[in-house]
């Protein structure tokens, strides 16, 4: 009998994209960003990044045994959470910062909501920001061996020049994973080339970051400021890895146009604006919270329905 | 009314008015009441206790109060006269802290005269002082303002003890103990809350398991479900009993809540 005899309920047709291949090619595009960061921070950097990640994946494997769930760490979830979450803490910070921060982004973001798919927020930028609010001098303390003095972006903000060609390799001080553009962009595009994430979001985001800046960085159209504004921060590592989270992310595609318009408004409010130099983690957070609304107001219609009734 | 109407049927002994209202239906884990000075205050354990304690005395004085008062007050205007005399303990207490415990009083702030309207006080007065004769009524006001004040203590002493290594201003966390900032700061008292919350209901789940009796002493129900804001309780669907006849009740009742109501008030 052929494959086509065969009764069977659906869906007929299996993807071999699972969950956890996603997540793995996450990690993969990850990678490059994490290895230049330990290239650039050194010993300090690798121990903080295998820490985080080690504290992620048993909290969440104690967290299915204790609740006698099935374990969910075989989706590698938990590995990206806590690598995302390793690359945006200083270099510096003591290793158990990555330990409390481990531990907050899954067990109170994520499985305390539910698990995966459940969690309103992007674990790692909350765990972030948790950190970012307790322990604000560790946090915001990027001295090491190999930089002191402010980053590039706080810097920009005090009016300094900045060296743009060093932004863009990332031999720069910041976060472990957030110093070099050219990393980031290179595992972006190892996802949008594999279809995993597409550029609604990161294009969105990162144009009307643009337009703000021209309209409202007092700078005019000055491509250094811009240049610079985008190669410093956490603003390609969030486009990219975090705003297109798939558990935070709107699903339709008029909502992540909107979705990236607002968090590049927010994002250029609070780089302006605000009192401290970086705001692309509290931009997705707030983002990630409008997400049911978005989705609401951007509902796709039935086909033959129109201005909502039946044309 | 039924079997619940009749006064003090199920006020219990003073003992069990105390244990009500610290454990069984402890005003902040059980029944979520007063969040505001709940969640505001409690940036150390000392705030926390300086804050039951006031709301405590205040409690236990009005709920005597309205509860002598109950045959004279009319039911119309009811809640405007809980407010007076409430309002005038409040009024009492703030005074005696500015001048005896200035620090308190400073440190608790708008929240002193914001107890007026601490639901638990009204709550309390609407749900049991008006309907009870005075000493359990007194009884339970202790009772609940003991609940209170222990569980503001609670919340205060571990946001402290995580948000500055504290305890009552001693220094009892070692010095390399970093302090985790947030949790003196709005989302700190949401986190412990959330989490003794949630240890109070599994001490409850597990004393259920064991067969003891963990459930609510009705303290409060008039059997007037149009006014109640109980939730969970089963009578708004059921009925006292559950049983046809009294459904039956609950078809009149929803009806003629106001005729309910005069007829509510005609018991006393």
């Amino acid at each position: 009998m052929s494959d086509l005899m065969k009764v069977s309920s659906n869906p007929h047709v299996r993807s071999k994209v699972t969950t956890s291949s996603i997540m793995l090619a996450v990690v993969i595009a990850l990678l490059p960003a994490a290895g230049f960061g330990i290239y650039n921070f050194g010993l300090d950097a690798l121990i903080l990044i295998v820490v985080t990640v080690a504290t992620t994946v048993c909290t969440e494997y104690a967290y299915g045994k204790l609740m006698n769930r099935k374990t969910t760490i075989g989706d590698y979830s938990a590995v990206v959470t806590g690598l995302l979450l390793a690359l945006n803490l200083p270099s510096s910070a003591p290793w158990w910062i990555g330990v409390i921060g481990g531990v907050f982004a899954i067990l109170v973001v994520k499985m305390l909501f539910g698990g995966l798919g459940q969690n309103f927020m992007n674990p790692a930028l909350a765990a972030r920001c948790f950190l970012l609010v307790s322990f604000t001098s560790i946090m915001t303390n990027f001295d090491c061996d190999t930089y002191t003095g402010a980053t590039p972006l706080a810097a920009l903000k005090s009016g300094e020049g900045v060296d743009i060609l060093k932004m863009v390799v990332g031999r720069t001080s910041g976060t472990i994973g957030e110093t070099s553009m050219i990393a980031i962009v290179i595992g972006a595009c190892f996802l949008v080339l594999l279809g995993v994430i597409d550029l609604r979001i990161p294009g969105s985001y990162i144009v009307t970051f643009v337009l703000f800046l021209c309209l409202f960085g007092g700078h005019g159209v000055d491509v250094a400021f811009i240049s610079a504004h985008l190669a410093g921060g956490g603003l390609m590592l969030g486009a990219f890895f975090m705003a297109t989270d798939y558990v935070t992310r709107p699903i339709t595609k008029a909502g992540q146009y909107v979705f990236g318009i607002l968090l590049g408004i927010l994002t250029g409010i609070f780089r302006i604006f605000g009192p401290s130099a970086e705001g692309v983690s509290y931009a997705i957070i707030i983002g990630n919270l409008l997400v049911p609304l978005i989705e609401k107001a951007t509902l796709p219609k039935a086909f033959g329905f129109k201005g909502g009734k039946r044309a | 009314m039924s079997k619940n109407g009749k006064e003090g049927s199920y006020g219990g002994s003073s003992m069990e008015r105390l244990y009500n209202g610290l454990v069984k239906e402890n005003p902040t884990f059980v029944l979520m009441l007063g969040m505001c000075p709940t969640l505001a205050v409690t940036t150390s354990a000392m705030n926390g206790l300086g804050m039951g304690l006031t709301t405590m005395v205040v409690l236990a004085l009005s709920n005597m109060i309205i509860s002598l008062l109950r045959g004279i007050i009319p039911d119309k205007v009811r809640i405007p006269a809980f407010i007076v005399v409430i309002a005038s303990f409040v009024t009492m207490v703030e005074l005696l802290l500015e001048g005896f415990l200035p620090a308190l009083y400073d440190a608790l702030g708008l929240y002193i005269p914001l107890i007026v309207v601490n639901c638990i006080i009204l709550g309390r007065a609407e749900a049991y002082a008006s309907k009870n004769p005075v000493i359990p009524s007194l009884f339970d006001g202790i009772g609940m303002g003991l609940g209170f004040s222990f569980a503001l203590t609670c919340i205060g002493a571990v946001r402290e003890l995580i948000g500055a290594g504290e305890i009552f201003g001693l220094h009892i966390m070692p010095d390399s103990y970093v302090p985790c900032a947030i949790f003196i700061m709005a989302p700190g008292a949401f986190f412990v809350l959330a989490a003794l919350t949630a240890i109070q209901n599994k001490i409850r789940i597990n004393g259920e398991k064991k067969g003891r009796d963990m459930s609510k002493i009705q303290s409060g129900c008039n059997e007037d479900c149009m006014n109640c804001g109980e939730k969970g309780c089963s009578h708004r669907f059921y009925g006292a009993s559950g049983s046809p006849e009294k459904e039956s009740g609950n078809g009149r009742r929803g009806k003629n809540a106001q005729a309910v109501n005069a007829d509510g008030k005609g018991r006393e």
